[in-house]
């Protein structure tokens, strides 16, 4: 029978330092350093050729790292034995098409020495997880691209794996898959496992993901929880009649800027806005509109990985203004 | 290892390669049988004597073998030259290699899958094509076991060179590169033998070199050395004009050269696993 290790909260999933990998002449990761703890659902983002899916090879020993060091599940880098324990949906997922999607499981079963007491089981189990069931004798070279990509995710989570990883699980599905999807990457982090979620789907990361990496030019330009990523909550207020002068009266709300027409005060307690509406109103100001809040998980993506990036005239750029 | 040559051979069976191979080699064989019955017939009805006829029909076989040599050189440039490349060209292999499973045991599960399919082909081929001349014109080799086993050592060797080649280029660069391979390796022994009836040490070095660099050669010397009639061996052996035949072998390959062959298939393969390794996926 295969040693399942019990899921250590103490020791992280995934540790690693100064990573680097280089082809030829493109440094694809350029000393990436982050961590991810066991339990946890961890966003990793990042714009094109950031170095997500290189990161990804490096973790699971398919690329070797020209620099720095990593542990996953507490052994080095690319550790075979280690490969027993991690689930892993790749982004181009292709499985064999001439054979059953019962029949790729049992493959992975058979790789991954899954001990055949245990097998039938897991296989239904993991059928149902993935809404497979009653598709489980067809061919996959008959299947759609979104049914692939949920019997991938059924390959990765085959034999409750201890970590995750995710190459862009939703990107072939539609909008009740995406549901699904996070219900099953909730459910494995609820049953102890890390998940190590790769995604350019920044609504889903925010609505399923405990802490977030960002990676850009093959660097985290910025990690934590959602909170630490997104910062502080931020007023917004469309005004007229104000003047630069009036701002000292607004500081003890939040550091006040003005420009044009747009006022802002960063951070600010949402539940004050109220009183500095008021406040702005007896100073003779008209206002026309006040939002308040956190900036969004994309806003935050643009102004990390974009500042020096999109050329102008694309729609990206025009966000950002 | 096992579990890859089993998926391998699963591969073949489900995508009909097995059973066209058998359908074509059935084919063959009763066309072959056919054809040989004919010569026979008319033969033997013109008061051909029975060393002639011996000498002819291990002819036609080496000509039936050579051709068959040539259908396993494309079998195995066919199935060797993808195995590899469209695995990890399609991103298959990344999903199997991110289990616990060595690259080299991937590789040597893809080749061992694929030998087991090329060597059953040309095992059963090969028996059902002798049986049936035997069959039809009385004439069987001294051990028919010996062409078989060089034949298909031959497709073996060819086979490694495709696994090879997988590795590194697309499918059709690598199947193409082994069949010229393998005809321009016929060809160095041609040149061989020519050297042998004029003397010439050039040629038979060339012969030499040729396989050394691939030994397909050397396996089709032993098929047609296993194919041939003793008696005939005996008494035109030393005429000149046989020693010039590309079609006619006085002797087996030399021990030294069949060694070779062995090591070579070895080496390929150590050679496979290392750029395997060396691959970023």
């Amino acid at each position: 029978m295969i040693a399942m290790p019990r899921l250590s909260l103490d020791l992280p999933a995934i540790e690693v330092t100064d990573l680097r990998k280089r082809y030829k002449t493109v440094e694809a990761l350029a000393g990436l350093t982050m961590t991810v703890g066991r339990g946890e659902v961890f966003g990793f983002l990042g714009p094109n050729g950031a170095g997500k899916t290189t990161t990804v090879k490096l973790l699971l020993g398919l690329a070797r790292p020209t620099g720095g060091s990593g542990k996953v599940l507490d052994a080095p880098l690319g550790d075979l034995a280690t490969r027993r324990r991690i689930g892993y949906l790749p982004e181009l997922f292709r499985y064999q098409p001439w054979l059953k999607a019962r029949e790729v499981l049992t493959l992975h079963a058979d790789l991954m020495g899954l001990p055949r007491a245990q097998r039938g089981r897991a296989l239904d189990d993991v059928l149902e997880l993935v809404g497979l069931s009653d598709r489980a004798s067809d061919l996959v070279g008959r299947f759609s691209k979104g049914m692939q990509q949920r019997l991938g995710l059924g390959v990765a989570l085959l034999g409750d794996p201890a970590l995750v990883i995710l190459d862009e699980p939703t990107s072939a599905l539609d909008p009740l898959g995406r549901i699904d999807v996070r219900t099953i990457i909730r459910t494995a982090a609820a049953r102890g496992a890390a998940v190590f979620l790769n995604s350019h789907l920044l609504s889903e990361v925010e609505q399923v993901c405990d802490r977030v990496g960002i990676i850009d030019h093959g660097r985290v330009v910025a990690s934590g929880s959602l909170d630490d990523v997104l910062g502080q909550s931020e007023t917004q207020v469309r005004v007229t009649g104000l003047k630069d002068s009036d701002l000292a009266a607004i500081e003890p709300f939040g550091p006040p800027t003005l420009e044009g027409d747009r006022l802002s005060v960063r951070p600010m307690d949402a539940a004050r806005t109220h009183e500095l509406v008021a406040l702005l109103v007896r100073m003779g100001a008209e206002v026309h509109d006040v939002r308040s809040g956190r900036g969004s998980l994309e806003q935050r993506f643009l102004e990390l990985v974009a500042r020096d990036r999109p050329p102008e005239g694309t729609p990206s750029a025009a966000r950002l203004r | 290892m096992i579990t890859i040559a089993r998926l391998t051979i699963g591969e073949a069976a489900r995508k009909k390669i097995l059973w066209v191979l058998i359908i074509l080699a059935l084919v063959a064989v009763a066309l072959t049988a056919w054809g040989v019955s004919l010569l026979v017939g008319q033969a033997r009805d013109s008061g051909v004597d029975e060393l002639s006829l011996k000498l002819g029909v291990s002819q036609v076989l080496i000509f039936i073998a050579f051709q068959f040599g040539f259908v396993l050189a494309m079998t195995a440039a066919f199935l060797g030259a993808p195995a590899i490349a469209n695995d990890l060209e399609s991103g298959v292999a990344q999903a199997m290699l991110a289990r616990p499973l060595r690259r080299s045991s991937y590789l040597l599960g893809r080749w061992l899958g694929l030998s087991l399919v090329v060597v059953g082909y040309t095992a059963a081929a090969a028996f059902l094509a002798i049986a049936a001349v035997s069959f039809v014109s009385g004439y069987l080799p001294p051990n028919p076991i010996i062409p078989v086993v060089y034949l298909a050592g031959q497709a073996l060797i060819l086979l490694t060179l495709t696994v090879v080649l997988s590795v590194r280029l697309p499918p059709i660069a690598g199947g193409a590169i082994a069949v010229v391979a393998w005809g321009m390796a016929w060809l160095a022994g041609v040149l061989g033998h020519v050297g042998l009836a004029l003397g010439t040490n050039g040629l038979v070095g060339v012969s030499d070199l040729g396989r050394v660099l691939l030994p397909t050669d050397t396996m089709w010397q032993g098929v047609i050395f296993g194919l041939e009639p003793s008696i005939v061996i005996s008494t035109i052996g030393d005429q000149q004009i046989a020693q010039g035949n590309p079609f006619f072998a006085i002797e087996g390959p030399s021990p030294i050269f069949v060694a070779w062959a062995i090591a070579w298939v070895v080496l390929a393969l150590a050679l496979a696993i290392v750029l395997l390794h060396r691959r970023e996926l």
